[in-house]
């Protein structure tokens, strides 16, 4: 078998062939559309009388600007329900599926493509996102695109791309309770930078990788975009094969395993080459909290926010921009921060083993008074397995709000939305500012277990220690 | 295609010398709430322009400025097209940083807006100068590689793919990959999750 690493094979089996700015043309195994980046795209095919090549290699949902509490339509936002009828009206003339409302499998994009099996070892998968990075976690190629690209492929189901070098990060050792793959993201962009990853594609491995769950892997692949790498992915293992196992889109019976057999060949090899390689003890990760305006700017629970003079010279100014909006100080913890809102939810942390760890914190517990919190499952299959095992209750009954599928308040293209300058602990993936819906909104990214113990707290909370904190 | 070649740009300068400035920061998402690019212009930056008087995009002496000088990862975050969209549509049709997120500078390459990077202290020495004097007119030479300003010639950088589609007019590569349609097919029929996994 070769010695290729696994984005390398993935790569070549995928060139079609050079163009003439000397960019690969890539063939593109999965499209998957959402309401907001697709509609000019649209447009461009019909400005030029296009086809879209592949329909049946493409997907369509909906879920940055629905509403995740009153879905009734017309939607009360005009703009949204235009975008609802654009994308409805795109699907239908251009022959491509939509996962609508009433439809039972909608949410959003990252979490419905793995869902139904759609997101495989060894295919390429685009989306007009950014944190289309969640697929590489089956040993995929998958990334995100512009709205100019989004259409190149509806029409010609391949896009031009540099081919990125490929850095090898190796989590070792294994991680302690308490910490999760959202503390493993965190740390691993806090170590590298959110500029890091410029012109890499990151291959995450190592123990760590190996005992992780498809869904904790998914959270990581998800961040990585954060971390400045143009995609980043897992190699294929049995725990791919058995995830997958079964889901609507993957070939079933004896065409399953010779499936599966490909699957595990494309694995980067033991003596594959790397362009850069990286090692961090996943046993010294702490449970991560941002305390900035970039994911990036983080500490473990137990530490200290550094001040602006203990970063390097090109961070200061940065790191002064961060502290003053944030209302933060140079020599505070960030344990112990009060929070106006707790957000569980987005395309990062809204799978069935996050709402469950959040449960579990939540569980005979209350909501601080005066804190907001919303707990917004990644797809309506989410949601409806989540209300099977009685989840939903343990949220509403602790005072939490329990919603619709949806992109929710991770953007806040919706309802959704943080008020003035609300101090909110979130599961999501962004703490830009303004990300939230309120330009002076604030954001503390972590695990969606130390969401739900900040919710019930009203503070930031190490949750190593909620045994005893509770 | 001649109509498309882009070799060199002048115009006035707008300096926003900042690090990490993301495209939720370029364009708010509620802005995105839109099913065509008309209009984004005027909402560039808009957040930042509520929070802060000074902000450059704010000040009179640079408006119609069309280079806009950004500082490290210039860019990044989200995919939104919208972002290069909105820069131009405000009236930018070059960008000059230290550096741009890589999702960002294919958006850019794509809309024919050339995003090219300059050491730091030419880029500090170049804010200087526009801040001194917004008159200065910069040109960003992609046939040379080179940023110009005043007396100054400072060597610029972009990747080849980009500047070879810039310079030869041929970044609409929605035309380059439609000319290859039976290749496509071609290669599609090769893999095996479309042809049939292998061992049958």
């Amino acid at each position: 078998m070769s010695t290729e690493n696994l984005f390398n094979k993935v790569w070549d089996l995928h060139t079609v062939g050079k163009l003439s700015s000397g960019q690969t043309q890539l063939f593109v195994g999965q499209h998957l559309v959402h309401e907001v980046t697709s509609p000019q795209a649209f447009a461009m095919l019909r400005d030029r009388g296009l086809k879209v090549l592949f329909p049946e290699r493409t997907l369509a949902t909906v879920d940055h600007i629905i509403p995740t509490d009153n879905q009734v339509r017309p939607f009360a936002d005009g703009m949204a329900e235009e975008m609802m009828l654009a994308i409805e009206t795109n699907c239908d003339e251009f022959g491509i599926e939509l996962l609508n409302l009433g439809d039972g499998r909608q949410g959003i994009v990252h979490v419905v493509g793995p869902e139904l099996g759609l997101t495989q070892p060894g295919i390429t998968l685009v989306c007009g996102d950014s944190h289309t990075s969640t697929h590489g976690a089956f040993g995929a190629i998958a990334l995100g695109i512009g709205t100019s690209q989004v259409a190149q492929v509806l029409a010609t189901q391949t896009l031009a791309m540099n081919r990125p070098r490929v850095r090898r990060i190796e989590v070792s050792g294994s991680l302690a309770a308490g910490v999760f793959a959202k503390d493993v993201i965190l740390a691993i962009i806090r170590r590298l930078g959110v500029q890091g990853g410029v012109g890499f594609a990151y291959e995450y491995a190592g123990s760590v990788f190996d005992a992780m769950t498809m869904e904790e892997r998914m959270t990581v692949c998800n961040m990585s975009i954060e971390g400045g790498a143009r995609c980043g992915y897992v190699n294929p293992d049995q725990t791919t094969v058995e995830f997958l196992r079964g889901r609507d889109a993957v070939p079933s019976g004896e065409s399953f395993e010779r499936a599966a057999a490909w699957w595990l060949s494309l694995a980067s090899s033991p003596d594959a080459s790397f362009d850069d390689h990286v090692t961090i003890d996943g046993s010294m990760i702490e449970p991560t909290v941002t305390w900035g305006i970039h994911p990036g700017q983080s500490v473990g629970v137990g530490e200290t926010i550094l001040g602006p003079s203990e970063y390097p010279v090109e961070e200061r100014a940065g790191v002064t921009e961060a502290l003053e909006f944030m209302g933060l100080e140079a020599g505070q913890g960030i344990c112990g921060q009060a929070i106006d809102v707790a957000f569980i939810g987005s395309c990062t942390n809204s799978r069935l083993s996050d709402l469950r760890e959040a449960a579990a914190i939540a569980r005979g517990q209350k909501v601080a008074a005066g804190v907001r919190a919303l707990v917004v499952p990644g797809s309506q299959k989410v949601a409806a397995q989540a209300e099977e095992e009685g989840l939903d209750r343990i949220f509403t009954e602790a005072g939490f709000q329990w919603r619709a599928a949806g992109c929710s308040m991770c953007l806040a293209m919706n309802p959704d939305k943080l008020q003035g300058r609300e101090m909110c602990a979130s599961s999501s993936n962004r703490n830009f500012k303004g990300r939230q819906g309120s330009p002076t909104g604030r954001t503390l990214l972590m695990s969606p277990a130390m969401v739900a113990a900040a919710a019930i707290q009203g503070r930031v909370t190490d949750v190593r220690q909620w045994d005893t904190v509770s | 295609m001649s109509t498309n070649q882009i070799t060199e740009l002048q115009g006035r300068a707008i300096p926003l010398l900042a690090d990490d400035i993301d495209t939720d920061r370029i364009i708010p998402a509620r802005f995105l709430r839109c099913v065509t690019f008309d209009g984004l212009g005027e909402h560039a930056f808009e957040d930042d322009r509520l929070q802060d008087d000074d902000h450059p995009f704010n000040q009179k002496c640079f408006s119609g400025a069309r280079v806009l000088v950004a500082g490290r990862n210039f860019g990044c975050g989200s995919s939104r097209e919208h972002a290069p969209q909105a820069l131009s549509r405000w009236g930018v049709i070059a960008i000059v940083a230290e550096s741009f997120a890589e999702i960002f500078f294919g958006n850019c390459t794509a809309l024919g807006i050339p995003a090219v990077t300059l050491d730091r202290e030419r880029l500090e020495a170049l804010v200087g100068d526009v801040e001194r004097d917004p008159a200065v007119t910069v040109t960003v030479d992609l046939e040379n590689n080179e940023v110009r300003w005043e007396q100054t010639s400072a060597p610029s950088r972009i990747p080849s793919s980009a500047r070879s589609a810039l310079v030869s007019g041929d970044w609409d590569f929605l035309s380059q990959l439609l000319a290859t349609g039976d290749q496509v097919r071609r290669a599609a029929a090769t893999l095996p999750y479309m042809a049939g996994f292998p061992g049958s």
